[in-house]
């Protein structure tokens, strides 16, 4: 046996580069790669080639990016990985509603390093790509069965886009029926900012719900929500608190009951695999992210997918090409019905992503899925309880609730006890090797919030190990709250005082707008 | 960077009357008699309390601040050194020092005034600066209806800490409300709305890290307006728009004389009438279709009732539940907690009718669907 | 269930006696009592019908290889596709520093244990503001059209005006994109009108864009070089135009030619979008694109982008660099609908590895491989355009593509294609389908990776297909 996870603090510290901003590199004349030149008889026969381009659209001044060598770039970003806690580093419970699972390294080698992945062109005729096809068509039964809906596009790049490729294809539902009145969808405030803002994009006004004492939202708001002018409810269950809200076919029915669409989404899903369906529950669409679900890693933010499905009855909108099978060979139509919403994205998607998908879904089958779901719930009820013992952390919402995969817990009383803030507490963090957690979506309904989600990937002791970290935190925020306040100390940089980067004169998104800035402050 | 000077004012008395069960402590007979029940001045130690989480920004400061007990007492307390300005007269503070403080304080340049009361000291702050300077309330009297105090002393500091270190605050106006105090002790509330003070938006929903978290203020509000100006469109329809911070902007959009405290009636864009009173407003409205727009006001949440007693419940009842608009951010929203959004018509009828989940106009096309109670 | 207790890799709880232990811990007697909140009538009540788990890593691997084999690919091919995904040779170091775990498998963690990440992404921004000459860039969006349609959006609300010109010579798959994305609900958001091309030379009319542009025009965009491949040699009387109407210029261009060709501000270009695959990314059918859009440093634009930005400051510590969100409010993640459009995860490690590429490259590099590619690109139309019966329609210079017109040899472009095939070549995109008044045609892109031998490879081949 190791050492005790329950009270066990690693003596971390992270890698501190103190890099300097790339661009500062510049050593004139330096080079990081060399290009290939045209060969001679090329040069003989065409010139220049530059001769061609108008002067007006020929570029007078090379580009001032900086002149670096190759092992001073790959330093550089070597480091930068290094001042990166991925995943792969740490106990990643931290980033909840993210389902920050492992991703299997052997999705990740064959994705990246096999030619048939890595070097195909999407637009290769048919016959040249049907091991991709492949992939795509099972992935697609996978989803199907996961489900119980009946057509998947795996075309959004994320699980926003997809959102957006859900309310899309319920506008061009109702704009194909000649039904134009219905302007409004209905979303709930524990619902991801997307179910909002997607609806809005796509030209909806935006009805939201609020929870009650429950942690969701009461039937009767919902009654109260709907009318003839309500085109769909983007809703998602278990909401963000980690609450399932028994009542979800119940919405589903008022909404129907108007003739609105229901779109679920499923970006919580890691606890349900196996076990409910947005079927069962009657959603006409639902959109998976296959980077959180199903272990396509996040990757700084993307590439993602977000693997949109519908009841046959939408087939017709959904996003083009789709995969086809006729038995032997899989092909790509790209015509569909006229009532598709054409594209959301170029090509076919994050195709690697659905490899990496369809292995992990392959190496798992129907128990091991269940398996995750389980093994997730267990994970977050057994965090839940051993949290619920930390001086300062509150459960808000239906204390007496069993939780699916995740919690959002509130620092209330340990704020109202000491003056230490989530805030504080997620840059004290970072000093014990811990990915920040992820508080809340806005606005924050949970003082205080801090969300976990424990998924399937963590053991026992990674998650006491964790425990013992915010135990310790709670302690020094209690007797030294300077300690956490000033946090970090042990990370790849110090706190960032309360900054006031939105004034016009110092936003500085790029080198080159910092530089200007700088000169003008000094000069001024 | 030049300091920014903040001025402090206490009013010693405030609260006083709550811990001995008067409900206020307007006047100075109710003192009196607080006093002889054991009262004691907390307003200076809840402003320590604040000026705590401030000291550490001392060098980027320059505090002005009134003797004793009106504010020496708390920036002592707090160890921050501070300049007394002015004198009081006799023992008990009144409400010419609270208002003669903040006019001299505002003279003297202060850029931000921080003040420890109830509903009484932000009247005095609201006629002395106006909406001039900016205040900040520290939470210490028995009535806070008003919406210019920070939820606690602690999160008041803070808020002064990010003004000291030049953190981009939004200034918003906010309502001061005040009741009748002496109805109030004889259980009844009458509500008024005296006007409005600009106050740092409080982002306590949001991370330090983030630099803005809810949808700005001033956008949320044009959105709101013109959500309401887009229901205007319908030429023969009334508007009787309600007082408030959210309703205010309406009239300024349509560029109609606004009387701020009071329920102003348009219809097709006109101005029929400013500062209606309930009679009137019945007489307007006749046998036409109309529309009411109410918003939260004050601290509390109620939708009718305070400071929009104009409103009545047979206008209420002519109109129709449906007609009814309700507009608020959704930051309002969210601070309420979870805790309805209240009616209080006097007519308990009515409360019960218009209690229930209700739509909310929060913004251009963007709606909240939330609960009413009474 | 399964007969078989099977403990799996990825889930240590697996392990049954660590699993009974934990439920004990929490109060339950079985997995079920957790989902005591799910209705009965939910719960599905069967074991998925889902094909039988390969469960050890090599049989997984091997199945995976058997599937990939079924593909063919552009290393043991010649290839000439393009389209918006083109072939360039990607440097080691940018495949190294896109693989590294950290990168894999960060995401959303905020500036201190995720420093790097931050300034990775800064300097992303940083880099392609220099290629561009532009200031202002945002976190990296989906892909090139996803780009062009924000910019589309961004310039209706900075105009106040909701219609925009758009050449017909566009990427069709471009302009699904952007159609759905200004798409309302019975009319679009924003409308969109067509603007004729010549199609022999792939310009753009500019008498038809004159009469076509009113004060209710937000922008015009122009793809520069065009999804035909020719470069748009009246771009800087376009941009006058727009501007003298009080339209943006929307410029979609590609980031590996802007080392030769003008970036689009210096011909009057508001908005600058694309898409930097070709800055270090492989083609893996189309997994590696990411957008791009670039304005000035003036708050009319600064807050109109919807993705998130990363802006730098300094740490409590002097000189010590470290960096924060800009105007999160903008941001669907700070304001959920009234924020601009809506964001979310998008390319961030493929915007990394651009950042990587560019740092590589410098401005030598850059400006060598775009003289190659105009090279190369110039030699393939030129010895294409000898074959009998084939002919290079464009006059018009063009960057790494170009038009190839089949008419004269009687075959259509599928049956050169799937003879080409035979010889491990993969021909340029069938453009037929999507332009008619070209006929058969088909679009070849020739990037720095095709040499001169590979050059006379497809001309010898054609020269056979055609036949």
């Amino acid at each position: 046996m190791g050492r005790d996870r329950e009270t066990l603090l690693r003596k971390y510290h992270q890698a501190r580069w103190d890099e300097e901003i790339i661009c500062e590199m510049d050593v004139p004349g330096e080079r990081g790669i060399l290009v290939p030149e045209a060969e001679a008889g090329i040069q003989e026969a065409v010139g220049d080639g530059t001769s061609r381009i108008p002067e007006n659209l020929r570029r007078k001044q090379p580009p001032a990016l900086p002149e670096i060598n190759q092992m001073r770039v790959n330093r550089h970003y070597m480091r930068l990985s290094q001042e990166t806690l991925g995943t792969d580093v740490n106990i990643d419970i931290s980033q909840g509603t993210c389902t920050m699972k492992y991703s299997p390294k052997i999705q990740e080698h064959v994705a990246t390093r096999n030619p048939g992945m890595a070097e195909i062109h999407p637009l290769q005729d048919e016959s040249t790509i049907q091991g991709i096809l492949h992939v795509y068509y099972q992935f697609e039964q996978f989803l199907k069965e996961i489900s119980g809906l009946d057509r998947f596009s795996f075309q959004p790049g994320g699980g926003a886009q997809g959102v957006f490729t859900n309310a899309s294809m319920v506008r061009a539902y109702h704009a194909s029926r000649g039904d134009h009145q219905r302007d409004e969808v209905i979303t709930t405030m524990f619902s991801h900012p997307c179910d909002a803002a997607t609806g809005a994009t796509a030209g909806y006004k935006v009805v939201t719900l609020m929870p009650d004492d429950t942690g969701y939202p009461h039937v009767d708001a919902m009654k109260a929500a709907v009318s003839e002018r309500t085109a769909g409810i983007f809703i998602t269950n278990p909401e963000d608190t980690g609450l399932y809200n028994p009542q979800i076919k119940e919405f589903v029915d008022i909404a129907h009951g108007v003739g609105a669409l229901c779109s679920y989404d499923q970006a919580n899903a890691n606890g349900l695999l196996g076990i409910a369906r947005a079927k069962e529950a009657g959603f006409d669409l639902c959109h998976f992210n296959v980077h959180k679900t199903f272990s396509m890693p996040h990757a700084c933010m993307g590439p993602a997918i977000g693997a949109v499905g519908v009841v046959d009855e939408l087939k017709r909108y959904l996003p083009l090409p789709r995969v086809e099978f006729d038995g032997e060979r899989y092909t790509l139509d790209y015509r569909g019905e006229p009532e598709s919403i054409g594209r959301v994205r170029s090509f076919l998607g994050n195709a690697q992503g659905v490899l990496k998908a369809y292995a992990w879904v392959m190496q798992l089958g129907a128990d091991g899925l269940r398996e995750v779901a389980e093994c997730s719930v267990l994970n977050n009820n057994y965090m839940l309880k051993k949290l619920s013992e930390v001086p300062g952390v509150v459960i808000q919402y239906s204390e007496e609730k069993r939780r699916l995969e995740q919690v959002r817990y509130s620092w209330g009383k340990l704020n109202r006890d000491t003056g230490v803030g989530t805030d504080d507490i997620n840059r004290r963090i970072a000093d014990y090797g811990i990915q920040h957690y992820w508080p809340s979506h806005h606005p924050w309904i949970v003082p205080e919030p801090f969300t976990l989600e424990p998924c399937e990937s963590y053991s026992k002791d990674d998650i006491d190990e964790y425990v013992a970290v915010l135990r310790q935190i709670s302690k020094e925020a209690y007797e030294n709250p300077e300690l956490v306040k000033s946090a970090p100390h042990n990370s790849a940089i110090h706190k960032v005082p309360a900054p006031s980067i939105d004034e016009p004169e110092r936003i500085a998104v790029t080198w080159r707008q910092y530089v200007k800035k700088q000169a003008a402050k000094n000069s001024g | 960077m030049p300091r920014r000077t903040l001025g402090v004012i206490v009013n010693p008395v405030a609260g006083m009357g709550g811990r001995v069960g008067l409900k206020g402590s307007d006047g100075v007979e109710i003192l009196r008699r607080a006093r002889e029940l054991g009262a004691r001045p907390e307003a200076p130690g809840r402003m320590a309390q604040a000026l705590k989480a401030v000291s550490q920004f001392q060098d980027q400061a320059r505090i002005l601040t009134y003797p004793g007990q009106m504010g020496e007492k708390s920036c002592t307390l707090a160890g921050l050194p501070a300049t007394v300005i002015g004198r009081t007269e006799g023992e008990e503070t009144a409400p010419e020092d609270t208002r003669r403080a903040a006019r001299q304080m505002a003279a003297a340049g202060a850029d931000l005034i921080l003040f420890a009361g109830g509903d009484g000291t932000a009247r005095d702050l609201y006629h002395a600066v106006g909406e001039e300077v900016p205040v900040l309330g520290v939470p210490a009297g028995v009535k806070i209806h008003s919406a210019v105090y920070a939820v606690t002393p602690r999160s008041a500091g803070e808020l002064v800490a990010l003004w000291l270190q030049r953190h981009l605050l939004r200034m918003r106006s906010s309502e001061v409300m005040d009741i009748d105090e002496e109805a109030f002790r004889a259980g009844v509330v009458r509500a008024k709305l005296y006007g409005y003070l600009q106050v740092p938006e409080e982002n306590r929903f949001v991370q330090n890290v983030k630099a803005g978290g809810v949808v700005h203020e001033a956008e949320a509000l044009q959105g709101i307006c013109a959500e309401v100006l887009r229901a205007m469109e319908d030429p023969d329809c009334i508007f009787a728009v309600g007082p408030g911070t959210t309703t205010r902007g309406i009239l300024q959009a349509l560029e109609l004389e606004n009387t701020l405290l009071g329920v102003d009636v348009v219809r097709n864009r006109k101005l029929l009438a400013n500062d209606v009173t309930a009679r009137q407003l019945l007489d307007l409205i006749g046998g036409n279709r109309a529309k009411v727009v109410v918003t939260a006001i004050g601290g509390q949440g109620h939708i009718l009732g305070r400071g929009n007693q104009q409103i009545s419940p047979e206008i209420i009842r002519q109109v129709g539940r449906e007609n009814l608009l309700i507009v608020a951010t959704k930051e309002k929203l969210v601070s309420l907690g979870g805790r309805p959004l209240l009616v209080d018509t006097g007519d308990a009828a009515l409360d019960q009718e218009l209690s229930g989940y209700t739509r909310i106009i929060t913004g251009y096309g963007d709606y909240v669907i939330y609960k009413v109670g009474y | 269930m399964s007969q078989r207790r099977i403990v799996y890799p990825y889930i240590p709880n697996s392990v049954p006696e660590i699993k009974a232990q934990m439920l004990k811990e929490v109060g339950a007697r079985d997995i079920m009592d957790l989902y005591a909140e799910i209705p009965d009538e939910l719960i599905l009540k069967r074991r998925m019908d889902l094909p039988e788990p390969i469960l050890d890593e090599y049989s997984l691997k091997r199945h995976l290889e058997e599937i990939l084999d079924r593909n063919r690919n552009c290393d043991d091919h010649l290839n000439f596709l393009g389209a918006g995904c083109a072939q360039h040779h990607v440097p080691a170091v940018c495949d190294e520093i896109s693989s590294r775990g950290e990168f894999v498998t960060a995401y959303v963690g905020e500036p201190y244990a995720d420093h790097g990440k931050w300034q990775a992404l800064f300097e992303y921004a940083s880099l392609m503001g220099e290629l561009l000459d532009m200031d202002v860039l945002s976190c990296p969006l989906y892909d090139g059209p996803s780009a062009a349609a924000t910019s589309l959006r961004m310039a209706s609300r900075t105009t106040g005006r909701n219609e925009v010109l758009v050449p017909g010579s566009a990427s069709p798959d471009l302009m699904a994109v952007v159609r759905n994305y200004l798409g309302g609900i019975g009319e679009p958001q924003v409308s969109i009108r067509t603007i004729d091309f010549d199609p022999g030379s792939g310009l753009l009319d500019l008498d038809q864009l004159r009469s076509a542009i009113s004060s209710n025009t937000a922008a015009v965009l122009i793809e520069n070089p065009g999804y035909l491949g020719n470069i748009e040699t009246r771009a800087e009387e376009i941009g006058e135009i727009a501007r003298n109407a009080g339209a943006e210029f929307v410029v979609y261009t590609d980031p590996i030619s802007l080392g030769v060709l003008a970036p689009p501000v210096h011909y009057g270009g508001t908005f600058a979008c694309g898409d930097f695959q070709p800055l270090g990314m492989h083609i893996q059918c189309g997994g590696g694109q990411g957008g791009f859009i670039a304005t000035h440093d003036d708050m009319r634009y600064v807050a109109e982008f919807k993705d998130l930005m990363f802006g730098i400051t300094e740490t409590v510590k002097e000189g010590e660099w470290g960096f924060g969100e800009v105007l999160f409010d903008r941001t669907s993640y700070g304001s959920r609908e009234q924020g601009k459009e809506y964001t979310g995860t998008t390319t961030g490690l493929w915007a990394i590895t651009a950042g990587v590429y560019l740092a590589l490259m410098g401005p030598k590099g850059m400006e060598e491989i775009g003289r190659t590619i105009l090279q190369k690109s110039q030699y393939a139309a030129r010895q294409i355009g000898g074959i009998p019966g084939v002919r290079v329609a464009s006059e018009t210079p063009f960057f790494k593509e170009f038009v190839v017109n089949f008419d004269g040899t009687g075959k259509s472009v599928g049956e050169i294609n799937a003879a080409l095939l035979d010889r491990k070549i993969f021909g340029g995109k069938d453009i037929s389908g999507e332009f008619p008044q070209l006929g058969q045609s088909a679009l070849y892109c020739v990037t720095e990776r095709i040499t001169q031998d590979d050059i006379h490879t497809l001309v010898q081949a054609l020269g056979e297909c055609c036949s």
